[in-house]
């Protein structure tokens, strides 16, 4: 496909957004590694976390294409305000109540996401699409067997647990669909149909796994999503974990590895 | 009143240190026998046409938890075909108290397979010496 000058940088803040999801969330993962309620668990928990650092080095990869510079470069000499991931990712990690829960509500739209880039015009993001569906339908399988499990299956305890860390979650979780100033360049060239697209058809994925995980959802007309993340606003959360993410490279810099 | 203050354990991994362990332990208490989980075995494919094998065990609260666990815990490495897990009490054996039942097996010598192969052999020779004969009379 040859790509219009005028669509590099919606195609390039959509990249973003979704790379530097994938690196920060699979950053956060990697910090339960060693730390999991259970041996087995670690180890799922553990692999899914070098699955999203694998997506995000694939969506550096296509932005170093288009221009940028190499993905290590892009993923640890950043800072805070040129990041574009939203604030469900860069949390703290809590307990594993939360965890499981923004692990569940993120997979699930990331699921739909890859599954509307399969169409997508720019062949690059739709052959990405393609390649990672099996990992990210192990994420949601994964995910979704936790939150029945705990919510339906569980204690009383696990069951308040999991619907405490829903309800913190979930203003975060829509925060993944703040609206681009790009939204209609890339829904008429055909690149991606658009964060709204993408939040109704998150909202009929969650809806019925909730309620087999006797969950309530929150009304969305109560809740105020957290914006701002897709623009550079974020949390405080979000430059502690670049500084500790990129202290030993940027110790030295020009280090072979 | 408030917590009194205590020294907290300090890593070099910083994960370890957020997590304020106290540098004294308090005592440890086992959890209860029913909060455990059941273990499950784990039966693997690499490719289509290959036997299953016994690849390990993994604990779960039900089949499907298992089988979630499973997948990473024996199939991240490698190429996999079909993966399978069934609760190790429904698999259906012999007490470790009962394997001299096998004891004697090794010495039946008679039983052993090998010497079918050469009558098989044999046979086939013969039916080829003998429709070849069919052909040359004809």
């Amino acid at each position: 496909m040859k790509l219009e000058p005028e669509l590099l940088p919606a195609l390039k803040d959509l990249l973003y957004r979704m790379a530097d999801d994938a690196l920060i969330l699979g950053h956060r993962h990697s910090e339960w590694t060693g730390l999991g309620p259970i041996l087995e668990e670690d180890i799922a928990f553990s692999s899914i976390a070098q699955d999203k650092l694998g997506h995000a080095y694939a969506l550096y990869q296509l932005l170093h294409e288009l221009g940028e510079p190499e993905p290590d470069r892009v993923a640890f000499f950043r800072d805070a305000p040129e990041f574009r991931c939203c604030h469900l990712v860069e949390y703290p990690n809590g307990g594993y109540d939360f965890s499981l829960m923004r692990h569940f509500l993120f997979d699930v739209a990331e699921q739909w996401r890859y599954y509307l880039l399969e169409q997508s015009r720019y062949e690059p993001l739709a052959q990405l699409a393609r390649k990672v569906r099996g990992e990210i339908k192990y994420h949601v399988f994964h995910a979704t067997q936790w939150v029945v499990q705990l919510g339906a299956r569980g204690t009383e305890e696990s069951h308040r647990r999991l619907q405490q860390a829903l309800e913190t979650a979930f203003p975060l979780a829509l925060g993944i669909f703040e609206p681009s100033d790009y939204e209609e360049v890339l829904a008429h060239s055909g690149i991606f149909p658009g964060e709204q697209v993408l939040q109704q058809r998150w909202l009929e994925g969650i809806a019925p796994i909730l309620k087999q995980a006797t969950l309530k959802m929150p009304d969305l007309s109560d809740v105020v999503p957290a914006y701002g993340g897709r623009r550079g606003i974020h949390t405080p959360y979000l430059q502690p974990l670049l500084d500790e993410m990129g202290e030993v490279i940027r110790s030295e810099p020009d280090a072979e590895w | 009143m408030s917590a009194p203050q205590r020294a907290t354990m300090r890593s070099l991994d910083p994960r370890v240190t957020r997590l304020q362990i106290p540098e004294e332990l308090s005592e440890f208490h086992p959890k209860p026998p029913a909060d455990e989980w059941e273990p499950y075995e784990v039966f693997w494919k690499e490719k289509p046409g290959d036997q299953p094998i016994h690849v390990g065990t993994v604990h779960a609260p039900n089949a499907e938890m298992a089988l979630v666990f499973a997948k990473e815990n024996y199939c991240r490495r490698g190429r996999t075909y079909a993966l399978w897990v069934v609760r190790t009490a429904d698999i259906y054996t012999f007490g470790p108290e009962d394997v001299d039942i096998f004891a004697t097996t090794p010495e039946k010598t008679y039983r052993e397979p090998d010497a079918y192969k050469v009558v098989q052999k044999l046979l086939r020779l013969k039916r080829r010496h003998h429709s070849s004969q069919e052909a040359h009379e004809a």
